[in-house]
């Protein structure tokens, strides 16, 4: 039995808590199930099923800290585990940054565990895995896919009186449809909390028809373009950029953040219209309310107006900086407008279309470039119509510019767990071509 | 989320132990053939043709420190089985952390009834290359001391003093690190092996910061280590692993002296802050090993994977420019002829060597291109006979036992060249080039044609001289042109290993950890671009 509930898990770890005789003691608790399938070449490949469940002790002697895991959770392996992490924080060197365990906490409570996602049975799977397949098949495609579902607990009991628990569900999909002539390449992705909200045929439809439009894709001269960027393409570039919200780098004046008097926080870092906070309590990408050091997850301004409004501060930097702490973000939730996405191609004169971006490495951390190749879908756009796929380019571009060069927002889609819009941005930067189909 | 990616390995979130609790010996051989034979007899009793069983036991630690602080000690152990399956055809796996008869038992129920609901949508029935039988045998990577043995107080001394080091030499900040796994792995099959092994890695670490607030900059060089299948003895230092590089570099073959490292990276992150920013345009390259091993890594090791040229990878990691008919012809020019890469699961003292492969197959070496010319690719047991030959060639790996295994790359090496030649030579010979040193950025697409590389120190050569220091340095290049472009390579005094600790493949993801050796080489007109910008 990998998920307890609530009542379960608090007797277990307030068992394991009574066995303590340290200064202070935390106790994290976590089991989960979880099913994939994997298809290519038009068949079932690999595919697996995994359970795992653990019980995290951590027991601190002033400064000192030692954590000790096991995953049986009778009486004698509870007091056996305390025991280990005390004997591990005698020897253990002092860690400066130690902070005391956070007293008792008001969480929110969660929406991400929906039963029907953790129901989800092996047939359920090969099933998913036929709807793409057999109309790959149909259309001279080939289809090779990915069905990832789980579901987990976490919880957390301290020796200052925290309690906390959260259980969730969550089911990723990609698939990619390759013609067979070697010369289309299509892709999704879908992810939810709730498996019911997923239509397997209709995601291998728009991955087909993508891949059916990009066969013979013509080589067009990089260099910069308007791009009309679908959410899946812009999710990884705006992920990276919100990792320079870490205040303690920003302060420390090795961040994108960082200026020579401090941080950019209230400065104007990008359009006005760009907007990104977060919520664990969207009911479109719910996560848990609490994080690893059992502080309350809420709804987060992170950029209002194009302007800096919160960097993530750690408990002990906060302490350090004489601030309250700020989480970081458990998702990332950025404005919308109301431009669907054939309205974003009608009203584009000449552009990209772009599908997804592939392959991003940081180039330079200071102005955040990254690099990267569009991927699985990439149109030429002239005078409000897609008039042939393109080659893939390589890009050079940091998501500043990016947001700064921003032209119309779209519709928001769920993406990675995340609601990113559809954008249309100018001055995009390719700076060479790739053969990749 | 890339292939080829530096990734976190699940395994990084083992179960916290004890120094000492590593040095357990674990389950006994013969419980572990006791236990590995009730899945395999189970699986039989279900009506699998096939099935394998693999008790792993991975334990690692790893140091984190920053400046004069240890900021973590972790010790882990992962102890499970996973169980593979061949039902109806088709592939069923399931793992548990529950190592008992019982356990395990359930554990095969689940992998066999996969593989049948699978087998109704299953379309090319799995097809096994022959095995030897090896009986019960075992093999270990040759180490002089086991990480295990070194006290911990030790590890944590040697990082600060290196810490130290860097900020004694005008470093505004410095993390390190040491990861040191090792992989205890028994494995059985309904072939008749039984096979207990005992791998050993390291990777020693760090990433020095060197600011200038004034000007807002701030620059980061990272350590001159390689990752190595090797013991705690890479960390001696020793004088006769060290090479001279040009303008007071500092390089590494077998043995590694972090704290000389630190006090030049923290020299060289100040040097940078005030570098030349390169003028863009075609410049002749001088690749050093540990850069050029990400590069051999990135546009032979992927691309020659079998399970990417077949489709198997299309979802994820992507496919190959280097076809079937491209290897079929037997006149593929994948490089010029003095390019001979090669395939070698033995080497010893890299990442990926091992006695045998995670099913059973005893590792070898084999050619990939030989002089130039493409002549075949890394395959397993299910795949070769695609490629029309019947022996697999022993590169199966599993990130741990709650993993599948699959296709992973074994070590791709390009060999030194056969006649003397020198680093100095080599710079001398370049009227207008770039010497690189170390890994950088690094991105391709999902054939393994277009791709862009930085790297850790760039100097500008004039006319067979080093100049000085360049900035914002990145070269993009078509693999293919790329190693056709290969003019001179050093001779095997040179060579040195390259390696990634972390590379991520398929789908749920998984880590594996492979070396790149090479000698310092020479590539003409590849185009370089500036990544310089204004925000």
């Amino acid at each position: 039995m990998a998920i307890y509930t609530k009542e379960e898990a608090r007797q277990i770890m307030e068992k394991a808590l009574s066995f303590s005789t340290a200064d202070a003691c935390v106790i994290n608790m976590g089991g989960s199930e979880s099913g994939n399938i994997r298809y290519a070449r038009n068949t079932v490949s690999t595919s697996g099923h995994r359970s795992n469940q653990t019980l995290a002790v951590e027991a601190s002697f002033g400064k000192k800290s030692g954590t000790a895991t096991v995953d049986e959770f009778d009486d004698e392996s509870l007091e056996s585990v305390v025991k280990r992490a005390e004997e591990l924080a005698k020897l253990a060197p002092e860690n400066p940054e130690f902070m005391a365990p956070l007293g008792p906490q008001t969480y929110d409570e969660s929406i991400s565990f929906v039963d029907a996602t953790a129901n989800i049975k092996p047939e359920y799977r090969a099933e998913v895995a036929a709807k793409s397949i057999n109309p790959a098949s149909e259309k001279d495609v080939t289809a090779a896919g990915f069905l990832n579902d789980s579901s987990g607990f976490s919880a957390m009991l301290n020796s200052s009186g925290l309690f906390a628990y959260n259980k969730s569900t969550d089911v990723d999909f990609t698939v990619t449809m390759r013609t067979n002539d070697g010369t289309g390449s299509g892709w999704v992705t879908r992810d939810y909390n709730d498996v019911t909200k997923f239509d397997p045929a209709e995601a291998a439809k728009v991955a087909i028809d993508k891949a059916v439009m990009s066969r013979e894709a013509r080589a067009i001269e990089p260099g910069k373009y308007t791009v009309i960027l679908e959410p899946a393409a812009s999710v990884d570039l705006l992920r990276n950029m919100s990792g320079a919200f870490n205040a303690r780098t920003a302060d420390e004046g090795r961040s994108f953040m960082s200026k020579d008097d401090g941080t950019k926080m209230g400065e104007k870092i990008v359009d006005e219209r760009v907007n990104i906070w977060s919520d664990p309590l969207h009911p479109d990408v719910p996560t848990s309310t609490w994080n690893g050091e059992g502080m309350p997850l809420k709804k987060m301004k992170w950029i209002e107006n194009g302007v800096v409004k919160n960097l993530a501060y750690s408990r002990y930097w906060a302490e350090q900086q004489g601030v309250d702490p700020v989480p970081f973000p458990s998702n990332f939730i950025m404005e919308g407008g109301d431009a669907s996405r054939e309205e974003l191609i009608k009203n584009t004169k000449r552009g990209i279309l772009v599908t997804r971006l592939w392959y991003i490495r940081s180039v330079d951390p200071q102005t955040l470039l990254y690099t990267g190749l569009t991927r699985d879908g990439t149109f030429y756009i002239e005078n409000g119509e897609i008039r042939y796929p393109v080659k893939n380019f390589r890009f050079n571009e940091s998501p500043i510019i990016m947001l700064n060069n921003l032209e119309t927002l779209g519709e928001q889609v769920r993406i990675n767990g995340n609601l990113i819009p559809y954008m249309k941005v100018r001055d995009f930067t390719f700076t060479s071509l790739s053969d990749a189909v | 989320m890339g292939a080829g990616a530096l990734m976190v390995p699940s395994y990084l979130m083992g179960s916290n132990i004890s120094a000492e609790a590593l040095l357990h010996p674990g389950m006994d051989i013969l419980t572990k053939r006791k236990l590995a034979d009730v899945a395999l007899n189970t699986a039989k009793s279900l009506g699998s043709t096939y099935a394998d069983a693999r008790i792993g036991r991975y334990l690692n630690q790893y140091v984190f420190t920053r400046e004069d602080k240890v900021q973590n000690v972790v010790n882990t152990e992962s102890f499970g089985i996973g169980i593979r399956v061949i039902a109806n055809g088709t592939w069923g796996f399931a793992s548990t952390n529950s190592v008992t008869e019982d356990g395990i038992k359930k554990a095969t129920q689940q992998a066999v009834a996969i593989a049948k609901a699978n087998s109704k949508i299953q379309r090319e029935p799995v097809k096994l290359a022959p095995v030897q039988s090896h009986g019960e045998v075992s093999w270990k990577t040759p180490i002089e001391k086991d990480f295990k043995e070194v006290p911990v107080s030790e590890k944590v001394d040697l990082l600060l003093s290196a810490n130290a080091a860097a900020m004694d030499n005008g470093a505004n900040f410095v993390n390190s690190a040491l990861f040191m796994v090792n992989e205890q792995k028994y494995f059985a099959s309904t072939e008749g092996s039984y096979i207990d092994q005992d791998v050993h890695r390291i990777w020693p670490t760090f990433g020095v910061t060197a600011i200038d607030r004034e000007a807002g900059k701030f620059k980061s060089r990272d350590a001159m280590s390689a990752p190595m299948g090797m013991g705690y003895e890479y960390m001696d230092g020793l004088e006769s692993e060290k090479l001279e590089g040009p303008s007071g570099l500092r390089l590494y073959r077998n043995s590694y002296d972090i704290v000389e490292d630190a006090t030049l990276a923290a020299k060289q992150a100040k040097e940078m802050l005030s570098a030349k920013s390169v003028e863009p345009g075609k410049y002749d390259l001088v690749l050093e090993p540990n850069h050029l091993g990400l590069t051999i890594h990135e546009s032979v090791g992927h691309p020659l994977e079998l399970d990417r040229v077949l489709g198997y990878e299309a979802n994820y990691a992507g496919t190959s420019f280097a076809t079937l008919d491209k290897w079929k012809s037997g006149d593929f020019q994948y490089g010029s002829d003095i390019v001979n890469l090669v395939a070698d699961k033995t080497q010893v003292g890299s990442l990926g060597a091992v006695g045998y492969d995670d099913e059973g197959v005893k590792t070898k070496k084999w050619d990939l291109v030989r002089n130039g010319i493409l002549t075949n690719y890394q395959a397993i047991r299910d795949q070769v006979h695609m490629i029309d030959q019947n022996e697999s060639h022993g590169c199966c790996y599993a990130e741990s036992w709650n993993d599948v295994q699959f296709q992973r790359m074994p070590n791709v090496s390009l060999e030194p060249g056969k006649d003397k030649y020198s680093i100095n030579d080599m710079i001398k010979d370049v009227e207008k080039g770039i010497y690189i040193a170390g890994r950088g950025s690094y991105s391709i697409d999902q054939q393994r044609y277009n791709f862009q590389f930085g790297g850790t120190v760039f100097y500008e050569i004039k006319n067979g001289e080093i100049v000085g220091m360049l900035d914002d340095v990145a070269y993009q290049s078509n693999t293919q042109e790329f190693w056709n472009s290969c003019t001179k390579i050093c001779d095997k005094s040179d060579y040195r290993m390259f390696g990634s600790f972390f590379d991520g493949k398929g789908q749920p993801s998984q880590v594996s950890a492979v070396s790149h050796g090479s000698s310092t080489s020479r590539f003409d007109g590849v185009n370089v671009i500036n990544t310089g910008r204004s925000v």
